[in-house]
């Protein structure tokens, strides 16, 4: 497993135990020694994880460990079948769509994904949406509404890509366009930030009746280096602008922009990849169930009403 | 150093002479072409030798585009940033701006008149830290809208918000994008004429939502539009972007605004536009 700086400590200990594990057999002193070291690597598991910085959250969202999209689709949910293509274009990598079961259930699934190795990496574009992957999202959530499907999206990108081709294409306007899609069908509609949400690009997948975030997702108006390249023109304080910018999971609970956190393995979902995904299923369960019961029209003016209330602001008389 | 050399002259204004220069002239970026300010007042801060157009406060944009005199400045106009983030510098920030442009936020909203036709006109202020959309000018956009409908009258927008959503409240501006959107839509279902027009520079998370949803979308001619920034855009394809890249003439072509028009022509424009859109079920009131 690729380390973090500062879980280097555990590492260490995690290999001296795998090491000692393999010597200890029936020897009773290697025996005592291993389990006074398993204790403190829970310990120092414990301490560590409980008090991550906001930047140290960030770069567990962005571990290259971490699950992607990819993963959630192929063991969360059964029968997966994609579709392609915005109908004008191109197939944007990027952005995954298709149709699939969960828990015996139809769903429509529209989800960013950052890519595994090298070279997936590269066809994925790093999870960077050109406008052609926001219009293949719309086909889908309009297909979605017609045929009555429940949608899930799930969300994790740095943000929609910033190149030639994609201002050429409009990614301002597929962006706003997606974001009155969402608005306007009437089936459940449940969004998770699994990694990375990265501003608008994240945004124009996620308006939803519940948007939830796993424990060490992040979802930010712009990067923490990006900010700090504004503020401080110095991207290599981003440890500080993470602090600013507020944008964890716990931060957008308190700030009621997210509807629930779903809990992780501790130290991140890579730590343990089915209990992530066990968690996760539960969790998008249990509020689709919830949203699913409601008429299509309640719902829908109460996606409305969610997001016209947003925004923190000080009326003075006068 | 003896003080009688470094000390300025002062004039009886007790004004230095830069500062006199700055207050009666200005030059025009494009061309260096220098004007006296009252002549660019006359051309609506168009340069007469270029066409460049001078970026201008919200308020002037209410003297060219309504008809004089009759702007109710009413919706919108008590409320005040929170700061929820408790974001470095940004209530000192505020205050600045308070005090020196005299609104309490980055748009101006209320009803006015365009050639006699009753509008709710929506306006940004560049100045106001880059024009960008925070809680406030998220709230006053939808108070807009809903004005519009609840009287039944056109709505304008006119953006120059090159900060697009504002870093200071975070994931709070990010949220106002999809609530501005929350008011198109509805002026949409009403259907209620929306006029966007965009101006120098109209860049993220404004562009992005309902700058990029009017009905109509005019631009002002030489005008950067656009997603990410050129700046941005050059780091992440490490190369030299073409010249006239992200321009509302680009955009024209590309084929995401309507048509490209002088502000000197506007008016004119939405006027024509009001009167088509608005047809004869009453919505051009001429009250």
């Amino acid at each position: 497993m690729r380390a973090l700086d500062f879980e280097r400590p555990i590492v260490e200990i995690e290999e001296q135990i795998k090491a000692l594990e393999k010597e200890a057999q029936d020897n009773k002193v290697v025996k005592q020694a291993l389990m006074r070291l398993k204790e403190r690597a829970e310990e120092l598991k414990q301490h560590i994880y409980s008090n991550l910085t906001r930047w140290q959250t960030v770069q567990i969202a962005r571990h290259p460990d971490r699950p992607h999209a990819v993963f959630y689709i192929h063991h969360v949910f059964d029968d997966f079948n994609e579709i392609h293509g915005d109908r004008n274009f191109r197939d944007d990598p990027s952005i995954i769509t298709g149709f699939a079961f969960l828990n015996g259930r139809k769903v429509a699934i529209i989800a960013e994904e950052k890519g595994q190795d090298t070279k997936d990496k590269i066809y994925r574009n790093f999870g960077m949406p050109h406008p052609e992957g926001y219009r293949k999202a719309m086909r889908l959530m309009d297909l979605a509404d017609r045929f009555n499907i429940p949608l899930i999206s799930l969300v994790d990108t740095p943000g929609a890509y910033p190149g030639i081709g994609a201002e050429e294409r409009g990614q301002s306007q597929a962006i706003a366009e997606s974001i009155r899609k969402m608005l306007k069908i009437k089936i459940p509609f449940v969004s998770v930030i699994i990694g990375e949400g990265g501003s608008g690009g994240a945004l124009a997948i996620a308006v939803a009746d519940r948007v939830l975030a796993m424990e060490y997702a992040i979802y930010s108006v712009i990067s923490p280096e990006g900010c700090a390249s504004i503020l401080w023109k110095d991207a290599k304080k981003a440890n500080e602008a993470a602090e600013a910018l507020k944008l964890t999971a716990k931060d957008l609970k308190e700030f009621g922009i997210i509807d629930d956190i779903i809990p992780e393995p501790l130290g991140g979902a890579h730590r343990d990849p089915v209990m992530a995904m066990n968690n996760f299923k539960e969790y998008v369960l249990k509020h689709l169930e919830e949203v699913e019961k409601l008429e299509p029209d309640k719902r829908l003016i109460l996606r409305r009403k969610k997001y016209a209330s947003m925004g923190s602001f000080i009326e003075k008389e006068g | 150093m003896i003080p009688f050399f470094k000390k300025k002259k002062q004039l009886p204004s007790g004004k230095d002479r830069k500062e006199i220069k700055e207050e009666l002239f200005a030059k025009c970026e494009k061309c260096g072409a220098l004007y006296y300010k009252k002549q660019l007042e006359r051309e609506l801060w168009v340069c007469p030798e270029c066409g460049y157009h001078f970026r201008i406060p919200a308020r002037k944009y209410v003297e060219y585009i309504l008809d004089e005199g009759d702007f109710e400045e009413r919706i919108g106009q008590n409320i005040y940033a929170n700061d929820p983030l408790k974001f470095p510098g940004y209530a000192k920030k505020l205050e600045g701006y308070y005090k020196k442009l005299e609104l309490n936020d980055a748009a101006l909203c209320g009803t006015g008149h365009i050639n006699g036709i009753k509008v709710v006109f929506f306006v940004t202020d560049f100045k106001f830290l880059g024009g960008s959309m925070g809680s406030v000018y998220g709230e006053i956009f939808l108070r807009g809208t809903r004005k519009a409908i609840s009287e039944n009258l056109p709505f304008i927008s006119l953006t120059t918000s090159g900060g697009g959503a504002r870093m200071h409240e975070g994931i709070f501006s990010l949220m106002q994008m999809a609530k501005t959107v929350v008011g198109v839509v509805e002026l949409n279902e009403a259907n209620i004429p929306f006029i966007s027009v965009v101006a120098h520079p109209t860049m993220g998370g404004v562009m992005a939502s309902f700058a990029s949803l009017g009905d109509i979308i005019l631009a002002e001619p030489g005008a950067l539009l656009g997603f990410a920034g050129p700046r941005v855009i050059e780091q992440t394809i490490r190369q030299k972007l073409p010249e006239g890249f992200q321009t509302s003439e680009f955009l024209l072509e590309k084929g995401f605004v309507d048509d490209v028009v002088s502000r000197k022509e506007l008016k004119e424009k939405l006027t024509f536009y009001l009167k088509h859109l608005g047809g004869e079920n009453g919505r051009s009131k001429t009250d």
